[in-house]
């Protein structure tokens, strides 16, 4: 059972954020089929409603499509994987530029932290 | 199928257990009833239950006013532990299937199989968690439009907890059951539910969508809780 959600961002968006980063690895990929709602809610600790509010948003997002009577699919097309990679490298990034101008950092200063972090390596 | 409190009142003496709470739990969604202690959950969930009157008020399940035949439409979960000592496992799912029509025994084994509860057991030889289980399972087992858990989760560890959310999540039948879950142990519910109402001193406080919450405001329903009892509660006193 997956915990600790977020508790700033609505569940039925972090599990949707989830279903994303797991198509961009391409542990599933398009056309592929996704569990149930019952399924997927067991899966992921939380209320079905909420799936189906997960599957709503992707469906209106255009990720996936639900065919009458067989469940809910990963739209075929294999572009989507590049564009979930750039949504999803936007709003990440888009975080991590907020959060430092919280700290008081202009553009050059946030570039150079970023580059002498990567530089000096992950652990240090 | 919708429980209605109006102006719902239970006094003990002088003192109110429950104090003009008006409420609706609608059709289908999982609530959770959240208050400190003594803050008049048991009784709200006691009242729907038909096993305690209002003094004043009313309380109505499916526009049926609450008599003590509601349990015919409503399963209830006690906070307390009530077994017959010599009964098996087996005895006490049989003694249930004898005493509400709706008992569903095909249910109820598989319920048993999943929590991995030994129907040759007798009560006195169940550990606190298995008997926490078996008592999730003669609920759940039933095939009613209303469900009510009193404390499901109290004195019982992480392990069990969670077999018990996740027996929620596998037997509750969703959008047809109505589920009210009174708890002050927020942190393994908060997401399976859809609604939660606070009430402190026998006083409904508010009331909020789960995911409404963490959208609009960006609160969990542990900080609202907290903030609720805080801000609310001081003027409900």
């Amino acid at each position: 059972m997956d915990k600790e959600y977020e508790v700033s961002k609505p569940i039925y968006m972090q599990i949707a954020e989830k279903i994303f980063r797991r198509i961009i690895r391409q542990e599933i990929k398009p056309g592929d089929k996704l569990p149930s709602v019952r399924e997927m809610a067991i899966q992921a600790g939380v209320n079905p409603n909420t799936i189906q509010r997960t599957y709503m948003e992707m469906e209106r997002m255009g990720i996936v499509e639900t065919r009458r009577g067989q469940g809910t699919f990963v739209v075929e097309r294999q572009e989507i994987v590049d564009e979930l990679m750039q949504t999803m490298q936007k709003e990440i990034i888009g975080q991590f530029v907020k959060n430092m101008m919280e700290l008081g950092l202009g553009k050059k200063e946030i570039v150079k932290s970023l580059e002498e972090y990567l530089e000096r390596g992950e652990d240090k | 199928m919708t429980v209605q409190f109006s102006g719902a009142t239970k006094r003990y003496g002088s003192e109110y257990a429950l104090h003009d709470f008006s409420f609706r739990f609608d059709k289908g969604k999982i609530y959770g009833l959240l208050g400190p202690n003594g803050s008049g959950k048991s009784t709200a969930l006691k009242m729907a239950a038909g096993l305690v009157y209002p003094s004043a008020g009313t309380v109505a399940v499916d526009g049926e006013r609450v008599t003590r035949k509601i349990c015919r439409k409503v399963a209830y979960l006690t906070e307390l532990d009530m077994f017959y000592e010599s009964f098996t496992v087996k005895q006490m799912v049989s003694f249930y299937r004898s005493q509400f029509p709706d008992f569903d025994p095909a249910k109820a084994q598989e319920l048993l199989q999943d929590m991995g509860l030994p129907e040759n057991k007798k009560m006195k030889q169940l550990s606190k968690g298995n008997r926490g289980r078996l008592k999730l399972v003669l609920a759940l087992a039933r095939n009613v439009p209303v469900i009510l858990l009193d404390e499901p989760f109290s004195g019982l560890d992480a392990l069990v907890r969670e077999s018990i959310v996740n027996s929620l999540l596998n037997y509750i039948n969703f959008h047809e059951q109505t589920v009210i879950i009174a708890t002050h142990e927020i942190d393994e519910l908060e997401p399976i539910l859809d609604e939660v109402v606070a009430i402190r001193r026998g006083r409904f406080l508010d009331h909020q969508v789960v995911e409404a919450l963490r959208e609009n405001q960006g609160l969990s329903v542990a900080e609202w809780y907290k903030r609720t009892i805080r801000e609310k509660g001081s003027e409900a006193v």
